[in-house]
């Protein structure tokens, strides 16, 4: 009894122990560090009018690219899940390579595609539609770096509500569109509120195939974390603590829009 | 809104679910699908509700042929065993489905929803979650949804199937007099052939995706069209080529020419019946079903001798014996109620 008791105990302590040495600790610092000298340096740095810029840019991204990989997601859920055809090993394994490859990889891939003398450049040129070191290309590495959470999410979720369901509306007369969004969707809804949490935290701190995409122009193609580095560079800590602070409260805000949203319906 | 299935196929890669398989079901009547699991009984209920499609034949509902008709168009209210119920919508919200997509006026939709609340007995359930109610009160639930819609036919798939033999048996009786009210033409499938023959007016008895035989339960129990259908609608002796139901065993002390040695092995007494388990001079093992009068006269011991004289017996190998001359009727009543009630313990 006290034996099971104590190593109860002793897994609790190492747990919680290198929860906090590996991940609470270095984000207390930060916000210490952050307010060390008052509110007002990493206010000013963020309110500056690259940090201003920097904080639009990347919640336009996000605008952009949850929202897209939110449907094409639960599309491709439904896809692998509902719809098993001898493909769909080829279409899982395509869908982790966001998860396998590295983001700086991703970038690189993206430059060949759309940079000087890539594949799509010509027509887009000819089109006037500029894809690298403006926004279009940060979107488009955000959306590929972030495209396979909703998947994931999705896809246990759909298979565990099985088919019964469905098929009882379409005994009840309802067609497939009614089906989806009366059955179907809100039976996999935490699962895609999930996907869209994670997604939304990856866009808003994806940094290493944005910063090959985007050029990091100041006030131009600069989103938040790109804003972090540069004030680390330049050596305005402050600045670089602010605008931290300020990306990881906006992945909290997501995270708790969506649990408040759970307990609100559980209640 | 009679339903025929016309020359039906279905397979599953090399599983052959329904092989050339027509049935006739009337109007207004309840009809049984009975068989034994992968009999292919539940692909044909699925497909009569184009759940599955066929690989050929066809589906008449009301001598319409519906074959290529989507399930949302066929009106048909289709009971699943593990209920299927919308698991984030509440009792009300769920039997109110098909009329929402009906586009039905929410104050009639109210009305319709609280009668047929009021049919299945969950009143007062209307805001509960499914995950709130038992397994008897889900199902009715389900019930009431399909209902609610007015179906041409209502299709259930062993819908007491996941639930305990208790409410198993009320909701039978329930489904039944419910039946007899609403005159809507069913079918439902199930492997208990108690619960078919209880439930049913006409039976369908299905093996290896073919209909072995159709009738009413009395037709399939006296005269069985094989030797499965006969073994699968109640409890079979087999002497040679020969079956015979229990209760037509009849046991005596003193032998003649058409009665057959016996040691009796093991006497179990079940409430009404007795249940005597003999061994024969072959080794073959049978038992005859007593009644507590009989067991009474003859006063049998475990280990001693008696002897056994099939009062009715079938061969499905040649033409259809009867052992017992029609002079000597049996000395215990053998109606086709007794036989219905003891044949299904």
């Amino acid at each position: 009894m006290s034996s099971t008791a104590g190593s109860r105990w002793g897994l609790r302590i190492l747990g919680l122990g290198y929860l906090a040495l590996l991940l609470v600790a270095p984000l207390v610092l930060i916000f210490y560090k952050t307010f060390e000298d008052g509110i007002s340096p990493p206010l000013e740095a963020i309110t500056s009018p690259d940090g201003l810029h920097a904080l639009k840019l990347t919640l336009i991204t996000v605008a952009i690219a949850v929202p897209l990989n939110t449907i094409f997601g639960i599309l491709c859920a439904l896809l692998l899940v509902r719809h098993r055809t001898k493909g769909n090993f080829l279409i899982d394994a395509v869908i982790n390579l966001p998860f396998a490859i590295s983001p700086v990889v991703i970038g690189l891939s993206l430059f060949l595609l759309y940079g000087t003398n890539g594949w799509f450049e010509p027509g887009l040129a000819e089109a006037g539609i500029k894809i690298l070191f403006s926004t279009p290309g940060i979107v488009l590495a955000c959306i590929f770096v972030s495209l396979p959470f909703v998947v994931r999410e999705t896809v246990p979720v759909l298979q565990e509500i099985g088919t019964e369901q469905e098929q009882a509306a379409s005994t009840l007369g309802a067609n497939a569109w009614q089906t989806f969004w009366r059955i179907t969707l809100p039976a996999i809804r935490w699962g895609v509120a999930y996907g869209v949490v994670l997604t939304t935290a990856r866009v808003l701190g994806e940094f290493g195939a944005v910063t090959i995409v985007s050029g990091s122009i100041s006030g131009q193609t600069q989103t938040l974390p790109l804003f972090v580095a540069k004030q680390y560079e330049n050596f305005n800590l402050p600045g670089a603590f602010g605008a931290s602070v300020l990306l990881a409260l906006l992945a909290l805000a997501a995270l708790l829009a969506m649990n408040l949203l759970k307990r609100k319906e559980d209640a | 809104m009679g339903i025929s299935v016309e020359g039906a196929n279905k397979s599953f890669g090399d599983f052959q679910a329904l092989d050339d398989v027509s049935i006739e079901v009337p109007d207004g009547s309840l009809t049984a699908l009975l068989g034994p699991s992968g009999s292919g009984k539940s692909t044909l209920l699925r497909a009569i509700a184009g759940l599955e499609t066929l690989d050929g034949g066809r589906v008449l509902i009301d001598g319409e042929d519906v074959s290529t008709k989507p399930t949302q168009k066929r009106e048909v209210g289709f009971v699943f065993q593990h209920y299927a119920a919308f698991k984030h919508m509440t009792v009300y919200e769920n039997v109110a489905f098909g009329l929402k997509i009906r586009k039905w006026k929410k104050d009639k939709i109210q009305a319709r929803v609280h009668e047929l609340l009021e049919l299945v007995q969950l009143h007062g359930l209307a805001d509960r979650y499914p995950s709130q109610l038992s397994g008897g009160q889900r199902q009715r639930m389900a019930l009431a949804r399909a209902l609610a819609v007015e179906p041409q036919v209502l299709l259930l798939d062993e819908p007491f199937g996941a639930l305990d033999a208790k409410v198993r048996k009320d909701l039978r009786t329930w489904l039944r007099r419910l039946h007899d009210e609403m005159h809507v033409t069913t079918i439902f499938v199930t492997h208990d052939q108690e619960e078919a023959m209880d439930v049913a007016g006409q039976l369908v008895v299905m093996n290896h995706g073919k209909v072995e035989q159709s009738g009413t339960a009395d037709e399939l129990y006296e005269n069985p069209a094989n030797e499965f259908v006969m073994s699968f609608v109640g409890e079979v002796n087999r002497l040679g080529d020969e079956l015979v139901r229990p209760h037509d065993m009849e046991v005596v002390l003193d032998p003649d020419d058409k009665t057959q040695e016996g040691l009796v092995q093991r006497i179990v007494a079940l409430g009404f019946e007795i249940r005597v388990e003999f061994v024969l001079g072959d080794g073959t093992e049978i038992w005859a079903q007593l009644t507590r009068a009989e067991m009474q006269r003859l006063e049998l011991r475990e280990g001693q001798i008696a002897y056994l004289r099939p009062v009715q017996a079938k061969s499905f190998n040649g033409p259809p014996t009867s052992s017992a001359d029609g002079a000597s009727t049996p000395q215990r009543p053998t109606d086709g109620g007794d036989a219905e009630v003891s044949a299904a313990v």
